[in-house]
């Protein structure tokens, strides 16, 4: 799945590069956090190990072929998600300087589409949720296809997707990801079923050596506060309504798309009395008309109608909460009292 | 020769021809690596129906293989592993794009030949830069250019680890796969059977091996940080050497 230099445009490369250093600064921090000196030398032999056993190939049973070991998975479920990440990149980097497999500008794509949804996906979504209450034969062989399957599918996805975007390949995108998905999905199977037995393995011989096993239930210091989960929401809440509204689509949503082939408007014209006295109310009440200020085509008025929109929508949604605990409470003093 | 060994014998080839007494090898690695870059991102930014660009720009790595005194060939044995992907990609535009974009004396060349015919060559290219890149850089000075970039420390480290192991574990890797060959011959790699055991007793060695080389990195005063041996200094070599490809890159893009 290594992608050549010939395969990505500037761009594409340099925003991959982009995505993967934010991940690889973000690994960094949390493998420091962790004061694991030691952790160190076992990534690099770890690495060169995951190198040595790429060049090993595996029969693959009933079909004559073989195959071989990315290692993402497999790395992952022995550092941890962090330190495997780091470890991936370094293979990578390896590869692409030592035997030109994979280019030096598309490192970034590759580095993205091979360790990252590994390391970041198959370890934090699928192995570790799967081995917190601790872990059977089953479930490794479970975790290992699983994930590898699904990691590959991902990266496969990926890198049709940097191609597309890069303009490179005439190869119309449903025919490419049609060629590439099934081939993934049978090397995700083979390299799932080699993570499996080796883990199986390392599982019987030396358990200790396998991360994630039998973690506690949502640790109290990895629990987000309520301060925290209201800052993220508020950051969250202001970047999308005044941010990403400006590069809201221009086009009619579903209703009015619906309305605009069914009736050829999308707008219903009402008439009568009390249609125009509540049209005027409206008018005189509505702070930003039509998402905008009043009498301005300015792109501030959209951008302040989607953060009061949002602080409204909040005030509301918290007022309505409050006032459900206030019946609450008078209900339950009511019921005491009788 | 099995694959490992060969891997091992192609490791220790660009390791030698890297730390070999040439002008080449002798300039700072972080211009060589930021120059390498620069070329590709110029490479591959180049149009798909250019192909004298392409043509102008194979100067640089042509250039830097003979100057260097590089093996043509050994750059040429590089092209089996990206060649076949970028064919596999690039044969297939033939079929899609049949809009004419030139004639040579009567025959007329199709745009989907010219877009296949330039990210072949930009495949090639690629790959010859990488090449002289790495054949005359070791990977020490590599790990100082990355270092003079901020790239964390940590990661560097791993890095020069994993690199000084490979030959190792490849070397044991070899010799479990030539013991089980001499033991089940005429099989097509490792029979699944034995996939966990023979991976999982080389892991397991691997870490082993990582305890004992931690236990003597802590013994030396290894407290995590990567240290580097002198202080490269950019000399007038340097400036000369990225200032005339600097300009020559810069030509071809805005020609």
């Amino acid at each position: 799945m290594h992608m050549a230099d010939a395969l990505v445009a500037p761009t594409v490369a340099a925003t991959m590069y982009a995505a993967s250093t934010i991940a690889g600064a973000y690994a960094v921090t949390k493998v420091k956090k962790e004061n694991e000196a030691e952790k160190i030398p076992v990534m690099g032999v770890m690495g060169a190990f995951v190198f040595a056993t790429q060049m090993i190939n595996f029969t693959i049973p009933g079909t004559g072929s073989s195959g071989h070991l990315c290692g993402g998975m497999l790395l992952s479920a022995l550092l941890g998600p962090h330190a495997g990440f780091l470890t991936m990149i370094g293979v990578l980097l390896i590869q692409c300087l030592l035997f030109a497999d994979g280019g030096i500008l598309a490192l970034g794509c590759n580095i993205w589409n091979m360790a990252f949804y590994a390391c970041f996906v198959g370890a934090l979504l699928i192995w570790r949720p799967m081995m917190k209450k601790g872990a059977s034969k089953a479930k490794i062989f479970a975790a290992s296809i699983f994930g590898c399957v699904l990691t590959l599918q991902l990266g496969a996805f990926s890198v049709t997707l940097e191609t597309l975007a890069s303009g490179i390949a005439e190869l119309p995108f449903g025919v490419f990801v049609a060629t590439m998905q099934p081939i993934h999905l049978a090397i995700g199977l083979v390299e799932g079923l080699i993570t499996a037995t080796v883990l199986c393995f390392v599982y019987e011989a030396r358990p200790s050596l396998l991360w994630g096993i039998g973690e506690k239930r949502a640790q109290a210091t990895g629990k987000l506060t309520t301060k925290k989960t209201v800052a993220v929401l508020a950051a969250v809440t202001l970047l999308i309504g005044g941010g990403l509204s400006l590069v809201a689509s221009a086009y009619p949503d579903g209703l009015e798309w619906s309305m605009e082939k069914v009736a050829g408007t999308s707008e219903l014209v009402a008439q009568g009395r009390v249609y125009d006295t509540m049209s005027r109310i409206q008018e005189k009440t509505a702070l930003l008309p039509d998402y905008a200020f009043t009498g301005s085509d300015s792109v501030a008025g959209t951008t302040c109608s989607g953060i009061v929109g949002s602080l409204l929508v909040v005030a509301l949604c918290i007022g309505c909460c409050y006032l459900f605990r206030f019946f609450k409470a008078e209900a339950r003093v009511k019921k005491k009292q009788d | 020769m099995n694959k490992l060994s060969k891997s091992v014998k192609e490791i220790h080839t660009i390791d030698q021809i890297a730390r070999e007494d040439r002008w080449v090898n002798h300039l700072h690695p972080l211009v060589k690596l930021c120059l390498t870059i620069g070329y590709i991102a110029v490479l591959v930014a180049t149009d798909k129906y250019a192909i004298a660009r392409i043509l102008l720009l194979a100067i640089y790595p042509f250039a830097m293989l003979i100057l260097a005194e590089l093996s043509l060939r050994e750059a040429l044995r590089r092209l089996r592993i990206v060649l076949p992907l970028v064919c596999a990609v690039g044969i297939l535009n033939p079929f899609f794009d049949h809009s004419i974009q030139l004639y040579i004396g009567n025959l007329a060349v199709t745009g989907g030949i010219l877009s296949m015919l330039t990210l072949m060559g930009k495949g090639c290219l690629a790959v010859f830069a990488g090449y002289f890149l790495i054949a005359s850089t070791t990977i020490e000075k590599l790990c100082h250019a990355l270092r003079r970039i901020h790239v964390p420390s940590m990661f560097v480290t791993v890095l020069l680890l994993s690199y000084r192991y490979i030959s190792v574990l490849l070397s044991e890797a070899s010799r479990m796969i030539q013991a089980y060959e001499l033991r089940a011959p005429g099989q097509k790699g490792v029979h699944f059977r034995v996939w966990g055991s023979m991976i999982g007793q080389l892991l397991l060695r691997s870490m082993d091996r990582a305890q004992v080389l931690y236990e003597s990195m802590r013994l030396r005063g290894f407290d995590g940080e990567f240290r580097e041996a002198g202080h490269m200094k950019m000399r007038t070599m340097d400036f000369v050497y990225v200032g005339v490809w600097s300009v020559y890159l810069m030509i071809i893009s805005f020609r």
